[in-house]
């Protein structure tokens, strides 16, 4: 598939018509998009209108923008104006954002053309896209399997050649564990580096948004169109980033690189072998690769389960059939916010909006919700010591390649046991990437995973496009 | 956190309870299945639970977050014919909604 680098070039040289290029993307999801499910909503028109704009600034000698003409798959839980945005609900079935996303804004400024809105697990909560009210997305390597979640719409769309570009967000893994599950490159950066304005929230201090490609390069250039500092995010860091893709070639001459005993040991053999075979690679290209052990990781999983339904519990509070999305009617007010909130919530949602109410409630507070918060604290700290010796941590993505649709869904544990590998990040709110590294016994993609200190996005990328040139 | 429970003890009545406060109506069902399915996450929770972490200070956030302050000057807002449109039902450019308990008609 032609990448995202090569298509901007061909589009700016005015080589190929943004045009041309959309419709046949537009064509391609209309043909094929049957067996993957990959979008909810695709934007035919606005799509026309944003390549004839590019093409328009192309022929006026103006310079176009550096995603000139790339189509870009959205995940359904950015806000795009007039255009319907569910997060995969039926509570917001029908509604239709009175704003941009700042990313969406970034994306247009950049010549890139939104493609649709790709489906997503309920309110970016589940790991296998299966939580989706519209049905599951099906993994483009195997359609019996899922394609990892949240974001696995956005992830099937990019591998299954719809677009060379997708967007998601990550709360406890949902870039990366889906890249992993369908071999692409998922990044999620550091907290605050991305603006989330237009983000639809399910854990404020763990949601981030980042970038889905075919390539680390790909990846590494729409975080820099991506990446800056937001006036309408209170939480958005306020220096500016470096570009990362110029130092992209300098490869891991060097770079010292911890193999994480914690994020491998749990996972399935040929996962860990794929990842052993990785470190070994980049020893071989001159990191000076050693085995670390940061046990405090293995109480991550515990503490995300309660910190991130606890603050959805409240995030999704404002879902009451008042402003928008659905209503169904009752005698008074709270009969109508219950109405509303029985009917237009999946299982998992209210599973989850349940537990944080309960860990936020009298008598559990500290016990539950201030400990893990303590725990946090405990990763935060393990990664600063960490990173004392290493200047990057390298393990697995995920435990295990794509697994059969259907097979953890009534199994809430065991489908939350996917983002073990993926939470220690989002707690201490460093950027992580996983990249694609052979494949499994069953012949299905594995991610490895890189993960990098706050705002080591430039790092991050490097010794990724290292996995990714060593690659079997 | 000594007077307070470590280890699961979620009972039924616990999750009809959190389900009222959530404003969520369940069925007898779906009261058994969320039970068991929540105790074995708090269950899972509960080594965590058990940690003594009383010399660490709990953290909100991953970064360090100061208020932050812009200028206080009149700026456009979103369209309030846009915002009302998406609303279930409006009254007099304003949100309607059904009784609020108690009050009278």
């Amino acid at each position: 598939m032609t990448t995202a680098v090569s298509l901007a070039g061909e589009v700016r040289t005015g080589a190929r018509p943004a045009r041309d290029v959309t419709d046949e993307a537009l064509a391609a999801v209309r043909a094929g998009d049957d067996r993957f499910h990959t979008f909810l909503d695709v934007m035919e028109e606005g799509a026309r209108a944003q390549a004839d704009a590019v093409d328009a600034a192309v022929a006026a000698g103006r310079d176009p923008g550096p995603l000139a003409g790339v189509p870009v798959a959205l995940k359904d839980n950015l806000c795009t104006r007039g255009f319907a945005t569910t997060c995969g609900s039926r509570i917001l079935e029908g509604w239709r954002p009175p704003y941009d996303a700042t990313v969406v804004e970034a994306l247009r400024r950049a010549g890139a053309v939104v493609l649709g809105k790709t489906n997503m697990d309920e309110f970016a909560m589940g790991s296998s896209t299966e939580n989706s009210a519209f049905g599951p997305t099906r993994n483009p390597h195997c359609t019996e399997k899922v394609p990892g979640g949240s974001s696995g719409g956005s992830a099937a769309a990019v591998a299954a050649g719809f677009a060379p570009l997708g967007l998601g967000s990550d709360t406890g893994g949902s870039i990366r564990q889906p890249a992993a599950l369908c071999g692409v490159v998922g990044m999620k950066p550091t907290y605050g580096r991305v603006s989330r304005y237009g983000l639809v929230a399910f854990a404020s201090s763990l949601d981030q948004i980042g970038p889905f490609a075919t390539t680390v390069e790909d990846a590494a250039l729409l975080f820099d169109v991506i990446a800056g500092h937001d006036p309408m995010d209170s939480t958005s860091l306020p220096s500016t980033p470096e570009p990362t893709r110029p130092g992209l070639g300098e490869g891991v001459e060097g770079i010292r690189i911890g193999l994480c005993r914690d994020l491998v040991e749990g996972c399935a053999p040929d996962v860990a072998a794929r990842v052993q075979e990785a470190a070994d690679a980049l020893a071989g290209a001159g990191a000076k690769v050693e085995e670390v052990s940061v046990p405090e990781f293995s109480y991550g999983l515990s503490a995300y389960y309660l910190i991130a339904p606890a603050e959805a519990s409240s995030n999704l509070a404002r879902y009451d059939g008042v402003r928008y999305g659905l209503r169904v009617d009752g005698d008074d007010v709270e009969a109508m916010n219950t109405a509303t909130r029985t009917a237009g919530f999946g299982a998992e949602v209210k599973r989850r909006v349940m537990l944080g109410t309960y860990a936020l409630s009298a008598g559990y507070y500290n016990a539950y919700y201030a400990q893990a918060q303590r725990v946090r604290t405990l990763v935060m700290r393990a990664f600063e010591r960490a990173y004392e010796s290493y200047d990057v941590l390298l393990g697995a993505t995920a435990p295990t390649t794509a697994f059969d649709l259907g097979a953890k869904v009534d199994d809430p544990m065991a489908m939350y046991m996917n983002d073990v590998c993926t939470i220690p990040s989002n707690l201490s709110g460093h950027p992580a990437i996983s990249v694609p590294f052979g494949t499994g016994d069953d012949g299905l993609p594995v991610g490895v995973q890189v993960l990098a200190p706050a705002l080591g996005e430039a790092l991050l990328f490097r010794v990724a496009r290292a996995v990714e040139t060593l690659a079997p | 956190m000594s007077d307070e429970k470590v280890t699961s003890s979620l009972s039924r009545d616990d999750v009809v309870h959190v389900a009222r406060l959530a404003r969520l109506d369940l069925t007898e069902e779906e009261v058994e299945l969320f039970t068991a399915q929540l105790r074995t996450v708090l269950d899972h929770a509960a080594d965590v639970a058990a940690l003594d972490l009383s010399h660490l200070e709990p953290s909100s956030h991953p970064i360090a977050l100061e208020n932050v302050l812009r200028a206080d000057e009149p700026r456009p807002s979103l369209d309030r014919a846009e915002v009302l449109a998406a609303a279930p039902a409006v009254e007099d450019d304003r949100f309607r909604v059904p009784r609020i308990g108690g009050e009278a008609p």
